[in-house]
Formats: C-alpha cells, structure tokens, sequence
C-alpha cells in the first residue's frame, strides 16, 4: 500500500501498464520530457523513452487521429488532451471516427484507446481550463466515459480502460488532482468498468455524483446529520443503474449533483431512469444540483457556478421537507 | 523527357538593427522617426515591467495564470506600429506590447488574467479581439474580418498573431488556404520562438523555416527577426501595402524566443537548456534599441531612471485600477448568455441563491426548510 494523490495513482497505473505490455504507448503534448502541464506523466519519458512517450505537434485532431491508426493496427494508445477545454479539435476523430469503427466494420477494426483528459473548475484557472463536457461523449454512443473521484478509484479503472477493447474516455478532475491522499494497492489491479461504488450506506435520501463533486456531496452529507446514501457512478457509460435503483427503491428520494450544465446534463439521463424504474417508489421528486445553462464562468465567479456543499445541502433539506 | 524542376523560391529574411546593434541605413533609414522610436522602446519597457509585477501577483495570489510577454515585444509593437489603428489586431496572449500601442487600457490585460470576464469588453473603436486562449482559433476569425472589410469595400486588414505551436493546428492550414484562395487582405504574423511550453519547434515544423508553409499555399512571405523592431515595421509595411492593394494575404515568421517560463504556471527549467536562455538574453530587442538610441544620442542614464520609475508608477496605477473594479455581479454570466434572456436561464438566475436549482420553487411553497450553517468559499 503506498498512500497517493489522484495523479500518483493515475502515473502508477500508467507505468505498470506500459511495463506489462509493450503496445501501450502515451502521445500528446508536453507528455515527454515536462511529464505533462499536470505532471500525471511525470517520469514515464526518462524511464520509457522516445518512442513509448511522445511529444507530439499541437494538434488535437491529430493526436486522436493517429491514436486511432495506431490502435486499429493493434497498438494500445493513451492519448492525453491536456485539458478538457481542447477537446473541440479532436471532436470529429472521436466521435466520427473511433465511435464508429467497430460497428460500422461489424468487428473487423476495433479502436482500443485510452483518452485521457484533465476535467472541471475550481483551479482558479484561465477560459476553457475548467469545463465539464461530460455528457457530450456520453451521448456519443460507442465511447466509454469515466471519470473517477478517488486515487484508489482512479488506478483500478484506467487499468481496465487500458485494456478495454473499446474507446474510452478518462476524464480526471483536477480540482481533485493533488486534494488529498488514499491508500493505494502497489501491485496492479482493475475495477469494472460500468459498476458504480456506495461512497456511504443511508436510508434516508440516495445522492448520486461522479468527479470532484462527490467530495462537496461528503462534505454536505457531514454537515447535515441525516442519514444518506452517496452513490459515486465512476463510470458514466455505461453506468450502473442497478445500483442507483436499488438505493433510491431504499431510500425514495434522490438528489443528483454534477458540474456540468443542468440541461440536457447526465443528471437528466439518471432522473429519467429512476422515473423508469422508481415511479411507485419516489417520495418526493428527483432533485438536481448543476452547474447553471451558462458558459463557465472566469475563475472570479467559477464557485458560484459550482455546485458546492451550500447548494447540495439546500437540495438535501428542500427534497427531505417535500 | 528529363525531369525538370516545376517550381523553386527562397524566403529571404530582413534584419536591419542586428544583435550587435548594427544598423542598415539602406533598410532602415526613414523607417522609424527618432521621435517614435523613443516611445517605442519607452513602451516596450513599461510592458516588460508588466511582466514582472504580473508574475508577483501570481506568486502571492492577486492573479490566476499569467503569460509573460518578455523578450518578445518587439515583434507585436512593431506590427501595431505599422498597421492603421483601425486595422483588426487578432492576438493570442503574447501581445501585450502590441495591444498597449494601439492603446488597449493596461488594467484590461490584468482584469483577464484576474479571471473577470470584463477585461475582454474592448472599445469596438480600438479594432482589437481579445486574447485567444484556444491555440490557432482566431486565424480563421482574422480570416473573417478581413473578408468582412473587403466584402464592404473598406481599405481594412486583419492582422493576426500566433506561435510556432499554432502552425500545427488544423484551423491554421485552414485559414492560410481561405485567405490565399479568396484573396483576403489579412497578414499572419507568428512568433516563433522555438518552444509551444516544452515541445520544441522541430516537433512542428521540420523545414528550415515556418515561412515557408505560406509558399504551399501560393502566399508572399517573409521571414524577419522578430527581436528587431525595425525588421518587424518592414516586414509588415510590405505586408500591409500587398493587402491593401492587391486584397492578398501575407505570412511574415517573427524569429524570435520566449525569455520567460510559459506562464506562472510553467518551469521552463525542466526541459531546456539555461545556456540557450542565456544566449537569447543577449539578442533581447529591449537592449538592442537602448544601444541604438543611446548612440544616436537620443537617450541616457538620466532618461533610463526616468522611466523606470514611469514604468513602476503605470504599473502600479494599472494594478489599482484592476483591483479597485468591484467583484462582478453574480448574475454577470447569466445576463451575457443571449440578447435576451431565455424565461427558464431567468429562473434559474433568480433562485440560484435561495433553491436548489432540480426544484422549481413552487413545488417546494410552503415547506420550511431549515438549511445548515452556510460555509463561506
Ligand atoms: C487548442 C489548444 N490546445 C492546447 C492548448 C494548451 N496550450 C496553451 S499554450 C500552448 C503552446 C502554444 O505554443 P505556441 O503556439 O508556440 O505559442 P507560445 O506559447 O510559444 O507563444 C499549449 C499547448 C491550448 N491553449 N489550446
Ligand atoms: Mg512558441
């Protein structure tokens, strides 16, 4: 066990990826020799070399492009997009392109890539270094979307993105990058893809986050001495409705927290299912707590975007009195 | 038949104040009146100043991430220089100096960097865009503004500036062949100084010169050091009069080299070499002037103390400006989404503060709701 930061657990991962199997390689810019602008890939180009961790031209579109050549021909890339806000380029490489290879090939190319990605605010950073564009790739039907909010977390599932036979994109928060540390298993394991984790057991009301919000749902659930239980969905698709199921059928009321804009966010997906499968069962309706239909705002305002335990915790008591 | 050679150029490049402070009157002669050349340098230095504040400001936590503009000011104050003020200045985030010419309020630059939103609210009458933060994005809009003034008959350019790095980006292959295949009036103008953060020119462009990409795209280029303001003014002179008469595009590559980290965020130390910095300190196009002026007799001791402590008083004038602004308005970036305010964006403004925003208000009339003890961030 070594105790670790997100990023630590995420360079831990990489490496011994990288050390058990020789088709995975790591592409993007500043990945090299400056171990990433969030030194995630810190170390990988002394220890791997040139050829296994690459600078490449400042290109997101190529980045995805030739990721996809490279993982059709057999290879296991990891793309990084060095943040989420950049994403635009590669938009048609990835969901034009890696989405679709594999049916429209009916299984003859198949696109085994990683893509990782820093996401989200409250980093005090510049315009288009703190968005959550979440929902757009998990709409895209044939990519993978994750986003874990925990070290340990973090390291099972990119090892099983990594090794994945499909696209998947590996959101990591970086408001949550450095925030605090866990107890990490040294030797490699994976987590399934697709099976969310109870973060805490309660009977009273279910909440359901992903990302660095489940840090500000704990933080309200502290605060407010009822019995809750959080759900963190670590994988957004596909996502593990049984488990949202199971807890909201306990518990009949449920709050739903992400960064993202409300419309059209995730959220919107999981309250449509509870209502699927949940109807009879509902106390109260399903509340979300969002970010707000706007652009992200600049840093000055970025935390009166954000949901934070002030809102969530206003959520918890108005769906409790309903 | 033998094979014969279907087309061959060469890319000259102009240097006319060398490292040395050399000067080639044949060039340069008449090209920059002594007068203002002096507030040249005068405002080069007052930017350069900026520079070292901002990174204070970010060291203490008066200020997000800032780029430093230092070793590079002369190629966009040249180009501000010797464009018309109502020709379009389409900037990346390296040309403060550049901006500051054509007189772009200093505490606007900061207001951006200090994460408000209203440091982008340029006077429409000052013809400049705000700082892109996407790499290569605004050549396409530069693109469009020049094509925009031909389209109205006016004698407008856009000019547009960007790095080495940006030259990889498909939207720059892209508006290079918009604007030679339309005839559109606009120059791009790229900094090349040698690194896109860690990554190395070479990782870009493997031809001896950035310039010579416009040749693909059948555009008149220029390659110039970008450390001597007098190349600069003629490169763009050349350039501006090309577009204004003929509506033909220009590309110039500005050789020059980033003296600083990234931003505050970077440690260039980690991936390139101190000796290389050290040689290129000696190539800072702020000496090379003073060097020139002082010569020439057109500047001293006296008058370098003099404005170092202008320098120090803008600055720190600018700085108070930017912090004295009131916090913006919560509701700020509700009420800038659209002309007007869809009705549902409007709720969630005006209950943002007091509900839950899942729950529209009325299902919750009549509940009491008891909040916990609000935490403040
Ligand atoms: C589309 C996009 N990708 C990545 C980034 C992150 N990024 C910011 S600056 C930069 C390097 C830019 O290099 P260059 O174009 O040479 O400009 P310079 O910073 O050297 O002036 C990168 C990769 C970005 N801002 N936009
Ligand atoms: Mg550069």
């Amino acid at each position: 066990m070594a105790n670790l930061t997100l990023v630590q657990a995420i360079n831990l991962a990489l490496i011994q990826e990288m050390e058990r199997d020789e088709r995975v390689l790591i592409l993007g810019e500043d990945v090299g020799l400056n171990g990433g602008v969030f030194r995630v890939t810190e170390g990988l180009h002394k220890r791997f070399g040139d050829k296994r961790v690459v600078d490449t031209p400042l290109a997101e579109s190529g980045i995805i492009g030739t990721s996809i050549g490279l993982a059709m021909a057999g290879l296991r890339p990891i793309p990084e997009i060095q943040f989420e806000g950049f994403l635009g380029p590669a938009y048609d490489q990835i969901c034009s392109h890696a989405a679709r290879m594999r049916t429209r090939t009916r299984g003859a190319m198949t696109v085994p890539l990683t893509i990782r990605i820093p996401v989200g605010g409250g980093i005090h950073a510049p315009e288009l270094h703190s968005d959550s564009p979440e929902t757009v790739y998990i709409h895209q039907p044939g990519i993978k979307v994750i986003m874990p909010s925990s070290p340990y977390d973090a390291k099972g599932l990119l090892i099983s993105a990594i090794r994945d036979p499909d696209p998947v994109m590996f959101f990591e928060p970086k408001r949550i990058y450095r925030a605090f540390r866990e107890e990490v298993p040294e030797d490699e394991y994976t987590l399934p893809l697709g099976k969310a984790r109870v973060v805490c057991e309660g009977n009273e009301m279910t909440i359901v986050s992903w990302g660095s919000s489940v840090v500000q749902c704990m933080q309200a659930i502290e605060r407010g001495g009822r019995s809750i239980e959080l759900i963190d969905l670590r994988t957004l698709y596909p996502f593990d409705m049984d488990a949202v199921e199971a807890s909201v059928k306990k518990t009949g009321r449920c709050v739903i927290v992400h960064e993202a804009p409300k419309t059209c966010g995730f959220g919107a997906e999981i309250a449509a299912r509870i209502m699927e499968r949940c109807f009879l069962y509902l106390e109260s309706p399903v509340q979300r707590v969002t970010g707000f239909d706007t652009i992200m705002p600049y840093y000055k305002l970025e935390l009166d975007y954000m949901p934070d335990a002030d809102r969530i915790a206003r959520a918890i008591e108005e769906t409790a009195a309903y | 038949m033998p094979i014969k050679s279907a087309f061959t150029t060469t890319i000259d490049h102009v240097s006319i104040l060398d490292v040395n402070a050399n000067f080639d009157e044949k060039l340069g002669a008449g090209l920059i009146p002594d007068g203002d050349l002096v507030r040249l340098y005068e405002h080069m230095c007052v930017c350069r100043h900026l520079d070292e504040v901002a990174f204070k400001l970010q060291r203490s936590g008066r200020m997000g991430t800032f780029p430093q503009n230092m070793g590079q000011e002369a190629a966009s104050m040249g180009a501000a220089y010797a464009l018309d003020k109502t020709d379009w200045l389409v900037p990346c985030y390296r040309e403060n100096a550049g901006l500051f010419w054509r007189g772009l309020p200093m505490e606007m630059i900061l207001l951006h960097w200090m994460g408000d939103e209203r440091g982008n609210a340029i006077p429409r009458e000052l013809y400049c865009m705000p700082l892109a933060i996407p790499i290569g994005t605004q050549l396409l809009h530069a693109t469009g503004l020049a094509w925009a003034a031909k389209y109205r008959g006016e004698k407008r350019l856009a000019c547009t500036f960007f790095g080495d790095g940006a030259t990889s980006e498909g939207d720059f292959h892209e508006a290079m062949n918009f604007a030679a295949n339309l005839d559109i009036p606009v120059i791009f103008f790229c900094q090349n100084n040698f690194w896109a953060i860690s990554v190395p020119g070479k990782i870009q462009c493997s031809a001896p010169t950035i310039a010579q990409r416009a040749v693909a795209y059948g555009m008149d280029t220029i390659q110039c050091d970008g450390n001597d303001i007098f190349s600069v003014v003629y490169c763009v002179r050349k350039a501006a009069a090309l577009a204004r008469e003929k509506g033909r595009p220009f590309f110039i590559e500005a050789v020059t080299y980033r003296l600083g980290d990234h931003t505050t965020a970077d440690d260039a130390r980690r991936y390139r070499d101190q000796a290389e910095v050290d040689a290129w300190k000696t190539r800072d196009p702020i000496l090379r002037i003073r060097k020139f002026l002082t010569t020439r007799g057109l500047w001293d001791d006296a008058k370098e103390a003099a404005l170092a402590e202008r320098a120090q008083r803008d600055v720190a004038a600018a700085v108070e400006r930017a912090e004295s602004i009131p916090p913006p308005d919560r509701n700020d970036f509700f009420n800038n989404m659209y002309a007007t305010i869809p009705p549902d964006l409007a709720l969630q403004r005006d209950t943002m503060q007091t509900h839950g925003i899942g729950q529209d208000p009325s299902q919750i009339e009549g509940a009491v709701i008891e909040l916990p003890a609000k935490t403040s961030h």
